[in-house]
């Protein structure tokens, strides 16, 4: 469970979040959306302390332990070239590990499990600078599944996946999350993508909720228009709500 | 593109012992060197046959002369040690600096050390003819400048590291401008100054390495139990914090057990240059871009160059000595780009 309380965010004058408040449940997916720069980004790094902010982000029974509570997979992760993905992984394991000791067994079987949940166990000696772009994208989740924490903050997971391997890694997620209880918070692009995999989705724009609930009730073409502009259309089906660009003019 | 040829495996970050050997081989070489070459010819039997002498349990005629053995032992010896530690603790320190700093330009001299031990030299050549104040003030110059330098760069930046370094450039800026009105208003100590700031090796017996030794045992056992940390640090301040590392401590750590023996080095043997940034980076090439291989090897391959750099320095214009900051630039960057030029063309 993580609760952000009154939490707010103010660069110099501007304010770029809240003040939000948002209780996610134990085992729930919650995803986050919203146009650019509405503050999704914003609110995770808020969760790990990155930011400073008002208000408080708790774990509900204690303070939050960035690192052994809460794994974060950022958006635009620094990839030291020559480092090897394993190495890259076992960073993961940096909450663990004593500042002046060093990996045992149990680190080694992590890291290993995390990079075949992700099928990347053959590519565990590649340097990370000759990685594609969507094995990249699965070693940072590798990296963060690592840290074994039980809440997981995603921000924009699934960015450069094609739509094949994006299922295929919010389907791992899912099931991680169903069978060791973890709360995953998505931050993602892909309206339809965060409707079928959260159980709940929250609207940021400017800083602020604007809805909160199931996909179905928040993925409407109401919501939308109002926060991305006109040229939207939702389709609803038995999968759940498709959202559908179309053509500006034709409105 | 990337052709399935080129995929590479990536380095490891494990501390191969084909590494060690090469790097123990070379400092033993270097100080080999270094004890056997100088302007008194001293017989190589004699010299090994001495050193085998002073083990425990073994007595042997080393066939030296008085005036022999005190030259090997009162001159030579602690020289090579000398010239160890301080490439040691100036390759180590440059690793350090460009793990915490993440910038591959960065050497020991970042934060304002040199030109505030270069300024307290200044201060103690040109107010006192007495040379044992030259080392205390050197050192004490050396810390204020980066005492300055890391409280001028947090009050300004934050968190960021660009603001620490352009507070060293400042800082840096004005002890020179201080260093060099004072070297105008005392223009007879120019020569002395100079000579120190290209750096130098001169030895009284033991007691400079007696001096250096702990700051040099300290530092070198926290920048090694630090080392998995700067790879850490290597993803960025955000992300290292994101996985609960301290990351304003371990900067700290860090560039306090660097600068401190930095000082105690520049205190010593004045400003020996390149030797900070081109022995990490050698390392790097031909042993990978972990901090965990870089810093012991650095450790290694920082003492044995600057022995060498120093016999070169003691023979080339026998029997006078060329400042060693000379040689170890003179040699260091033709063959720290044929260095970059091989492994280019071959990686």
């Amino acid at each position: 469970m993580i609760v952000w309380e009154s939490v707010e965010v103010t660069y110099g004058s501007i304010r770029v979040l809240g003040p939000v408040s948002l209780e996610v449940q134990s085992g729930e997916w919650l995803g986050l959306i919203g146009p650019n720069g509405s503050g999704k980004s914003t609110m995770l790094k808020a969760a790990l302390g990155l930011v400073e902010h008002r208000g408080r982000v708790s774990l509900g029974n204690g303070n939050r332990r960035p690192g052994l509570d809460i794994a974060w997979m950022p958006q635009r992760p620094q990839m030291p070239e020559e480092m090897g993905m394993d190495d890259y992984v076992m960073l993961g394991r940096t909450p663990h590990i004593g500042y002046l000791s060093s990996e045992g067994k149990h680190d080694h079987d992590t890291v290993r499990l995390a990079l075949k949940k992700l099928n990347l166990a053959e590519l565990a000696n590649r340097p990370l600078g000759t990685l594609s772009g969507g094995e990249s994208q699965r070693a940072v989740l590798a990296r963060a599944l690592a840290q074994e924490a039980h809440i997981l903050l995603l921000d924009e997971p699934t960015a450069s996946l094609d739509v094949g391997h994006a299922i295929d890694v919010l389907e791992v997620v899912d099931e991680l999350r169903k069978l060791e209880g973890l709360t995953v918070v998505t931050a993602v692009h892909d309206l339809t993508l965060a409707g079928r995999f959260a159980d709940r989705l929250v609207l940021l724009a400017d800083g602020l909720i604007q809805a909160d609930g199931p996909p179905h009730s928040v993925l409407t073409e109401e919501n939308l228009k109002s926060h991305y502009g006109s040229g939207i259309r939702v389709v609803h089906d038995e999968d759940g709500p498709t959202v559908i660009p179309t053509r500006r003019s034709n409105d | 593109m990337i052709s399935p040829s080129s995929q590479t495996l990536a380095r490891s970050s494990r501390l191969g012992w084909i590494a060690v050997s090469i790097g123990v081989s070379a400092v033993v070489a270097a100080a080999g060197a270094g004890l056997l070459v100088g302007p008194a010819d001293i017989d190589v039997w004699g010299v090994l046959l001495a050193i085998a002498d002073t083990l425990p349990f073994i007595e042997i005629d080393h066939g030296l002369t008085e005036v022999e053995h005190t030259v090997l032992f009162e001159i030579r010896f602690p020289r090579v040690v000398l010239g160890g530690l301080v490439g040691a603790i100036l390759a180590v320190a440059g690793a350090a600096y460009q793990g915490v700093f993440r910038n591959p330009l960065a050497d020991p001299y970042l934060l304002g050390v040199a030109a505030g031990a270069g300024l307290g030299a200044t201060v103690a050549f040109a107010t006192s003819g007495d040379s044992g104040f030259i080392a205390p003030l050197a050192f004490a110059g050396g810390l204020v400048a980066v005492v300055v330098t890391y409280s001028l760069g947090r009050s300004v930046g934050g968190r960021t590291t660009t603001s620490l370094i352009l507070a060293g450039v400042a800082v840096a800026a004005f002890a020179t401008a201080i260093q060099t009105y004072l070297l105008q208003r005392n223009v007879e100590t120019l020569r002395e100054v100079y000579s120190w700031i290209l750096g130098r090796l001169v030895t009284v017996g033991w007691g400079e390495v007696m001096t250096l030794l702990p700051y040099v045992v300290v530092a070198s056992a926290v920048l090694l139990g630090t080392r998995r940390l700067l790879d850490v640090l290597g993803i960025g301040d955000e992300e290292a914090s994101a996985l609960g590392l301290n990351v304003g401590r371990v900067r700290l750590v860090v560039v306090i057990a660097a600068t401190l023996a930095t000082a105690a080095a520049v205190s010593v043997s004045g400003l020996i240059g390149f030797v900070g940034i081109i022995i990490p980076h050698t390392v790097r090439i031909f042993f990978g871009w972990s901090y965990r291989v870089i810093v012991p090897l650095s450790l290694l391959f920082g003492a044995a160059f600057l022995m060498f750099a120093d016999v070169a320095a003691r023979t080339i214009v026998s029997p006078a000595e060329l400042p060693i900051g000379v040689v170890t630039a003179f040699f260091g960057a033709p063959f720290f780009v044929l260095v970059l030029r091989t492994m280019r063309r071959s990686g």
